[in-house]
This record gives structure tokens, sequence and C-alpha cells, in this order.
């Protein structure tokens, strides 16, 4: 393999010209950012070690899917109701669990997600397990697609229609949380989770209960996950039990240390980056079959893991003295 | 009602009994057991619950082969292995190339894969683990070090051997009938070995003084530093262990199914934490008891529930145990 580096790599030109490939990998870094906000609220400003984020964003993406398609409601509402599910679940398993160990906590909440997955994936009626759930989406193509025609018109068009607004509404969606996120910091709530992360015991000293705070900090995480399963709903138009694979929440914490523990800004850094040195590997001339290329992109996320931890843990924009990695 | 007069009333019943829980876990997890057990033949028939038996006892000898080096690593280096079921896999397609590749016996295959699974932990250790203990690298650091392991691991394994589905040279059509009971004449030889060992383990965490060490360090690592023990060796020798075992469970989880991919290590992973956690984390006995409760769990749960629901009920056993008996069944009462 260490020759394959040496190996002269021809570039193809098409990275420039296709336009559509790289709207689809936007929304994608759009999502997979939303999700890790979730994780760096979490792990980076509260110091609980969420290994579960790909069971809340299923939450939100079933819960929707399922609402709308099996409980006729409004699309709108199946939103909210499917976040509100996330949040329930978010306090269901942090109730028992947010006293254990901060490893403990990671093994009981990548569990749990992977039973949401479980009960995706065999609760056939209602989810259509892995055949698939579809046509959740008609209210949010009715709305995409004028506003596609108006992009057209300006000449921004893709392949398919909808998958411009979705990109628009991917972004803005994230730097709205980024900057309301940034701005919770600041609040009274914001600081109270920082010195949970430092030290529990001086934050129970001055009469907060760093339970509690904690499991606010996992029912947020848990709504901020929903959010992101609606929009890749939206994104894989039909819902399967493998796109909830504990891989998503991995990638995320690739995101998060990336970019760099405790800033969101941090976050949408970390998932532009990842996303074009995985999707840059696509138009790289390897003279390698599409398996193969698969697997080497998954290496290269686990190399820039194990390098950012060993070299540093705090990430580009982390600062080290915010850096709090569990006991 | 005052606090102080309940104090002086004569202990319930309720409270007794879970006085006695708390008194003897591993014994009380016993006689559930058993009383599982009696429920299910009482309802389904002996001959239906032997079957599952058989079957659970097939896949809890390697889940506890497994469990055991996973304990030993945590409980000795404090460090959770999420690229433990990548090393299983690594041992079979070691397994795989020896055997089927370059045509030698199945049972080279897998010695094979047990010594390059073992060395492969050894080198974890040298390049990775050991600098960043060095530099005081914290739990999450080593956590997320260990899922890169299992991406670069997992994904060096497809890119190599490809995606799709193995064959191993191993026969899964013959059977031996037995008091009514039907077993894979391969899986009873994984069952016999896996026990095999399982017993040789035991043995030698008890008896042999690097045993001892081990269960020392994974008591106490620095207490156990003050006695003179040379930890240095006895981590390397727990690397070579862990990574030898994980090797042979690899190839008899091979062996059982007759078939492989790259993914078939990281699926069972979180049944191998079930074990360990069942056991009680760093409890190496525990971890062997804990991967064949799990095996007998998830078979017997295909009497009540449907079979495809099976590797959940894995989960929800780690989940409860986590949440009311953090230490495990097996372990001492120590906060956590």
């Amino acid at each position: 393999m260490t020759s394959l580096a040496f190996t002269p790599l021809a570039i193809s030109f098409d990275i420039f010209t296709s336009w559509d490939f790289w709207i689809a990998v936007g929304v994608l870094a759009g999502i997979y950012g939303i999700f890790t906000l979730g994780l760096q609220l979490n792990v980076g400003f509260t110091g609980v070690i969420n290994f579960g984020q790909a069971g809340f964003m299923a939450i939100g993406a079933y819960g929707m899917g399922v609402l709308v398609v099996e409980a006729g409601w409004p699309f709108g509402w199946a939103l909210l109701g499917s976040v509100v599910l996330a949040v329930a679940a978010g306090l269901f398993i942090g109730l028992p669990s947010l006293r254990l160990r901060a490893d403990y906590f990671a093994i009981v909440t990548i569990a749990f997600a992977e039973i949401v997955r479980f009960t995706a994936q065999n609760a056939r009626e209602l989810t259509g397990g892995n055949l698939g759930l579809r046509q959740f989406d008609a209210a949010w193509v009715d709305f995409a697609n004028p506003l596609a025609r108006d992009l057209a018109d300006l000449g921004l068009e893709s392949d398919r229609p909808d998958l411009l607004p979705l990109l628009i509404l991917t972004w803005i969606v994230f730097m709205l949380l980024i900057f309301l996120l940034t701005r919770l910091q600041h609040t009274p709530w914001g600081r109270v989770i920082r010195a949970v992360r430092e030290d529990e015991d001086a934050a129970r000293a001055l009469g907060k209960n760093p339970f509690l705070y904690k499991l606010q900090s996992l029912a947020l995480a848990a709504a901020i996950g929903a959010v992101a399963g609606h929009l890749l709903a939206l994104q894989l138009i039909q819902l399967n039990p493998d796109s909830f694979q504990p891989l998503f929440t991995f990638i995320g914490y690739t995101i998060l240390v990336l970019g760099g523990l405790a800033s969101y800004l941090g976050v949408a850094l970390g998932t532009l980056i990842l996303w074009t040195l995985l999707e840059a590997t696509r138009f790289v001339d390897l003279p390698l079959s599409g398996d193969k290329v698969a697997a080497l992109r998954f290496m290269i996320v686990g190399v820039i893991l194990i390098l950012i931890m060993r070299f540093r843990p705090q990430g580009i924009l982390g600062k080290r003295e915010e850096m709090q990695l569990g006991d | 009602m005052e606090a102080g007069t309940l104090a002086r009333t004569e202990p319930s019943a309720f409270e007794r009994l879970s006085r006695a829980v708390r008194a003897s876990p591993g014994r009380t997890a016993l006689v559930i057991i058993a009383l599982v057990a009696l429920w299910l033949i009482l309802d389904y028939g002996l001959q239906a619950w032997g079957q599952r038996t058989v079957n659970g006892l097939v896949s809890g000898s390697y889940f506890a082969l497994g469990a055991v080096g996973l304990t030993l690593v945590y409980g000795i280096l404090r460090l959770v292995n999420f690229a433990h079921g990548d090393m299983l896999t690594f041992g079979v397609y070691i397994a795989f190339l020896v055997s089927v590749t370059l045509g030698a016996p199945f049972a080279i295959g897998v010695l094979a894969g047990v010594v390059a699974t073992a060395a492969l932990g050894v080198t974890f250790e040298r390049v990775l683990f050991r600098p960043m203990r060095d530099a005081r690298a914290r739990m999450l650091q080593l956590l997320l070090v260990t899922i890169g392991l299992a991406f670069v691991l997992r994904n060096a394994i497809q890119f190599v051997a490809g995606p799709d589905v193995k064959r191993l040279d191993v026969n899964v059509t013959s059977t031996i009938e037995f008091l009514g009971l039907r077993i894979g004449t391969t899986e009873l030889v994984v069952m016999l070995i896996g026990f095999a060992v399982l017993a040789l383990i035991a043995l030698m965490l008890r008896y042999t003084t690097l045993g001892k060490q081990m269960r020392a360090l994974s008591d106490n690592f620095e207490l156990a530093e003050t006695t003179g023990i040379d930890t240095d060796r006895i981590v390397i020798a727990t690397w070579i262990f862990a990574g030898g075992l994980a090797g042979l469970a690899g190839g008899m989880l091979g062996a059982a199914t007759g078939v492989i991919t790259p993914n078939i290590g990281f699926f069972i992973l979180l049944s191998l934490f079930a074990s360990v956690i069942l056991g009680g984390i760093g409890n190496a006995y525990g971890a062997l008891a804990g991967g064949l409760i799990l095996g007998l769990s998830q078979e017997w749960s295909t009497l009540l529930i449907d079979a495809r629901w099976k590797t959940a009920v894995g989960f929800a056993i780690l989940i409860i145990v986590l949440i009311f008996r953090p230490q495990g069944v097996f372990g001492r009462e120590r906060t956590l």
C-alpha cells in the first residue's frame, strides 16, 4: 500500500464541472454539521460523552416519516412531534444512565442507538423495515419546486430540482443553530454547563445540580439530532435503517475533533474539511475499483481520527484549556 | 410517618430479599437464569429449549473468548477498545488467507490468525497506546483512537480482500443428532475448543504468576506497580493474550457461520461489550460467564419473540445491567 502513495496521481477536471455532485456533498456536509453541533454541545461544552446521536437522528427522521405516512399528520406537526419524541428519548436514556462514568455512558448510548436502528429495521408494519419508508415529503416538494424554478430562472439549476433548495435550507438551519448555540453559551445556562464540564463538585457547591444540566444538554442535543434527521430524510427521499449506523456518530466525532472541541464554528470548519477530503478522492484517478476507493475513504477518516487524537487532541479551532476529555 | 420509627421496624420480606440479592449477586443471577430456564422448559418443551441452549452455548463460547481480551485490556489499561471486534475480523481473514488462499488446513489457518492478531495487538500498544499513555492521554482521546483504528483495520481488510462474502473451507452441512438435539459438527468442535480454552484461561488466571499479576494490575494498577510487578511486561502479555484470543474467537465465529465479511467482527462488538459489562468490566472470570449468559439469553429469546430481535436483546441486557448494576453481575460493590 505504501507504493500507492508514490504513484503519480492524475487529477481529473470533473471536479470543477460536476456542479450537481457538489450540491449533494454540500447538503450532506450541512446535515453532518448540524448533527455534530449536538455532539459539540454535549462533548465539547458539557463533558457528556454522547455516542447515541445517530439514534436521536433516526428518531427524528423515522418519527417524522411515520407520523406523516402512517398517522396522517400534517408535515409541520410531524416535524414538531418527532423533535418531542427525540427529546423524550434523550430524557429516557439520560435519566438512568447520566450518573454512570463517562466510558459506561458512551457504551449505553451506542447500545441505545443500535436498539433504535434495530427497531426501525424490525418493526416492519410501521417503518417498512429494510424496504424503506417513502412519501413523507410531499409538503416539502410542493414548497421546494416553485423555489427551484425561481432559482433556475437565475441560472442555478440541479438535476434533482429540490436539492438546491435543500442545500440552502440546510445551511440556513446550520448557521442559525451555530448562532443560537453560541449565544446560548453566553447565557447563565451556558456558563453553568461549562462549569459542570470543568468541575462537577464545584458546580454543586454553587448550588447547581450538575445532573439536571447534563440532562438538559443531552435533551437539547437530541432535538438537534432530530432536526439533522429531518433534513437527512428529505435528502434521502426514502428512509432505510442502514442510513443510521453508528458509523454516522463516529464520523460526527471525526468532524468534532477535526474542527476542535468547544467551538461551534469549528464544527462548520470540520465538516467542510472532512467532506472535501472524502469527496475529492473521487476525482483523483486511482487505478482502483470503486470498492477499494470506498474502503480507502474510510481509512482516511480513521487515520484523521488517530492523528488528531495523538498529536492535536484539541483540534484546529479548539482551545487546549477548554479541553475536557473524560476522566 | 417519621423516618426514625421506620428504621426501627423489622425488615420486611422485600428488604431481606434485596439484602440477600446484594450480598451474593452472582448466586442471584444463577437462580434467575435457572428459573427462566425452568419456565421456558415448562412452556415450550424440553426439546425446543434444549436446541436453543445448544445454539446459545456455541455463540456464547466465541462471545466469551472475545470478551475476555476486551475486559483485560479495559481493566489493565483503562482502554475501551472499539477496535476489538475488528481484531476478530483480522484473525478470521488471516485464517482465510492461510487456509483457503494458500491451501493449508483450516486449523493451521486459525492458528496463524491467533499469532497474527496477537502481533497486531502488541503493535497497537507499542506504536499508539504506550506513547499516548506516556503523554497522559485522556479517556475520550484513547477511545476515539480505537474507533479510528477500527476504521483503518476494517477498511484495510476490505481494501485487500474486497467487501463480498467469503466462504471458509469448513463443513457446515454435516450435523450430529443427540437426544433429539441437532448440532453442526463444526459447531460442536467450536464449542468444545471454546470451552477447553475458556477453562485453560480460567486456570491460568487463577494459578500462574502471570495470571495473578494480570488480575492485580486490573484491580489496582498503581498498587500493583509498587509491589514490584514489571508492569511493562504484563501490559505486553495482556495484548498478546487479548489479541490471540480475539484471533481465536474470530476463527471460531467464522467456522460456526461458514462465511465471513469485513463487518463480521464489528457486528458482534456490542455483544462483546454486553458480555464484559454483564461480568463486570475488568473481571476476566465475569467476562467468561457473561459471554455464555449472553449467548444463552439471545437464543432463549427466540422462543418468546421473533429471532430477528435477538441481537437487540443483547443490547437491552447491556443497558439494563449498566443502569441497575454497573459493576456487573459478578463484580464487587463499588462506586462508579
